[in-house]
């Protein structure tokens, strides 16, 4: 609109009408580019509507993307759920209390109970180990390093977050199985009284190996998530806490956690999530052994996922029936994670509505 | 319950930028003191500058000395959160703990001062939201979440939250630039009413309202950005409004400035 008046000045020149347009058709002397397109906001008649433009292109390609994640779970879900009837039908055990895996004999006999069981208990294990940690240095990062240091351990954060899981394994069962073996027969000797550390050994390649490794795998995700969160804790919460004479602990205590507290939940939920579903590390540091025991440090464990990188190699139909089968309830179970994640999530985003 | 303050040569910093420059400035006990000026011109910031506040954000300092009742603020073997229990502050926008009660507002400052009784808690909690002019409208909701109140209620609430730790001063940040004219209606009524038990100052845009409420006015203005700000005048409100001694004064409140 700004050069209106300049218009306005060449048409008095000309000795024309009202407005810069008139002044073009009374060919004044004028020069031309300064009388170009109408302006955008209108004049003259109405255009058509394109019938085939950019708008309706991007509008089917982002239909068809979405679509593709529907069809791709129901493949996934078919492809697992038609394998894995007709070895669950061959079993000669009731697939979900069977606690060994024999699916490759003539008389097939396997269930999942003790995979799942190890499944689910290194993971909570991992996230008993991980989550105090994780909080530690996210509160760390988010409120009392100073920016110089925080943004590059930020950054070495979300590293550790991408380092392939076999490297965790790897290093794990080399330089972690000592270690861990000798803690385990320390325990042992001292608070064998308690079931979880109880046993004869030998000890070592067990679901405690397992978990400090999956723990720290979990660590970078669910720390970098809930450091996210708790840096959103609006500044004018932290300040009226911090002028009601609360320390920094005590600000942190009344300000940050209680808004950051739903989106902790959803990052461990995430970080569990991860950890379920963990397969090359477990493969590498568990004992393979197929049983239900409270204890943690006796070599021993097994988890769904590293079992079928275990067994598959050898199995036959029916095996890797078995194991689909086996993965198709690790599915469901991360699949319930995952919804209780994002309905936490959505908790929290109406929370914050009703907030603002 | 309300104490002196004393200002002498307060000078504040963000990094290496002078924000206010030489401040010096008594308020009585039991009195609401108005500062005004145009924006930017270091009324909020020396009004952090009273309770410490103005060092929480990064790279922030301060030079000069503040007292109150003579204790300087600034001794370096004071504890800071004493001084902020001693000088409460209520902020520009509402800001009440979005996940606690109202209930749990109101006696948020208590439990971080380690009360931990029911009894006295509640009782707190029903003698603070009356001085704040809150009970009638919550009495019946105190565990309902803050955050679900009205503006001018989450400003009364707030209030409400610094007054319940009895502190002696109340510096109060554009309290009611948020709020539409009932609501800031409500706020200065209740500003006369906590006049006599506290030392009140309060940073306002609105000129109206330094004339209503305030004994005496401070004006703050600066040279050009990026100049620090300074206290221009400081008198009697009913003096600076009709009778300035300052040009500068008197172009601010008649509108010819700022």
């Amino acid at each position: 609109m700004g050069d209106y008046p300049s218009r306005s000045d060449n048409a008095f020149a000309g000795g024309t009408g009202v407005t810069g347009r008139h002044a073009r058709s009374a060919g004044t002397g004028v020069s031309p580019s300064s009388y170009q397109e109408p302006p955008i906001g209108g004049g003259g008649a109405l255009p058509q509507k394109a019938r085939f433009s950019m708008e309706s292109g991007f509008r089917g390609l982002s239909v068809a993307a979405g679509a593709m994640v529907l069809v791709i779970i129901v493949a996934i879900a078919v492809f697992l759920i038609s394998k894995a009837i007709p070895a669950i039908n061959a079993d000669h055990e009731n697939f979900l209390t069977f606690k060994t895996w024999f699916p490759n004999d003539a008389q097939p006999r396997f269930g999942i109970l003790a995979l799942g069981f190890g499944t689910v208990l290194t993971s909570v294990i991992a996230l008993i180990m991980a989550v105090p940690v994780a909080l530690g240095i996210a509160l760390f990062l988010s409120h009392y390093a100073p920016k110089r240091l925080a943004t590059p351990l930020g950054f070495a954060i979300d590293l550790l977050a991408a380092v392939p899981s076999v490297v965790f394994g790897l290093w794990g069962r080399d330089v972690f199985l000592e270690p861990v073996r000798e803690f385990s027969g320390w325990l042992n000797h001292y608070f064998s009284w308690i079931p979880l550390f109880g046993g004869d050994g030998p000890f070592g390649r067990s679901i405690l190996l397992g978990s400090i490794v999956l723990a720290i795998m979990v660590l970078p995700i669910v720390t970098s998530l809930s450091r996210e969160v708790f840096q959103q804790t609006p500044g004018m919460n932290e300040e009226a806490a911090l002028a009601l004479g609360a320390t920094k602990w005590e600000m942190i205590r009344t300000s940050v956690l209680p808004y950051g507290k739903p989106g902790v939940i959803a990052a461990v939920m995430l970080g569990l999530g991860r950890a379920l579903g963990e397969t090359i590390a477990l493969a590498l540091t568990l004992g393979a052994v197929f049983s239900i025991s409270p204890n943690i440090i006796q070599n021993g464990g097994n988890s769904i996922a590293a079992n079928i990188a275990n067994a598959f190699g050898e199995a036959n139909a029916t095996g890797r029936g078995a194991l689909i089968a086996s993965g198709l309830v690790l599915f469901a179970i991360t699949l319930v994670v995952n919804i209780a994640a994002r309905a936490i999530i959505h908790r929290r985003r109406e929370f914050r509505d009703s907030a603002a | 319950m309300a104490k002196r303050i004393e200002a002498s040569n307060v000078t504040s910093y963000y990094g290496s930028f002078k924000a206010i420059d030489g401040i010096s400035m008594t308020v009585e006990p039991k009195s609401i003191t108005a500062l005004i000026g145009p924006s930017g011109c270091g009324k909020s910031t020396f009004l952090r500058s009273i309770n410490r506040m103005h060092e929480v954000l990064p790279n922030a300092r301060i030079e000069g000395r503040l007292t109150i009742d003579d204790q300087n603020i600034y001794d370096p073997d004071v504890d800071v959160t004493a001084v902020r229990r001693m000088i409460g502050m209520v902020f520009q926008r509402p800001n009440p703990f979005p996940t606690m009660s109202i209930y749990d507002n109101a006696v948020a400052g208590l439990r971080l001062n380690g009360v931990k009784k029911k009894s006295v808690l509640d009782d707190a909690a029903e003698s603070a939201l009356k001085s704040a002019n809150l009970w009638e409208e919550v009495k019946d909701r105190l565990n309902r979440p803050g955050a679900g109140l009205s503006g001018g209620q989450q400003q009364r609430l707030c209030i409400a939250r610094t007054i319940a730790v009895e502190p002696q001063v109340v510096l109060m940040d554009e309290p009611c630039s948020a709020l539409d004219p009932i609501s800031t209606l409500a706020i200065e009524d209740l500003m006369f009413k906590l006049k006599d038990r506290f030392t009140i100052i309060i940073v306002t845009h609105n000129m109206q309202q330094a004339a209503r409420v305030s004994d005496k006015t401070g004006f703050f203005s600066i040279d050009k950005t990026g100049e620090p700000g300074r206290l221009i005048e400081y008198d009697d409100t009913q003096k600076i409004f009709s009778n300035p001694v300052e040009k500068k004064t008197e172009d601010y409140i008649t509108g010819r400035f700022g």
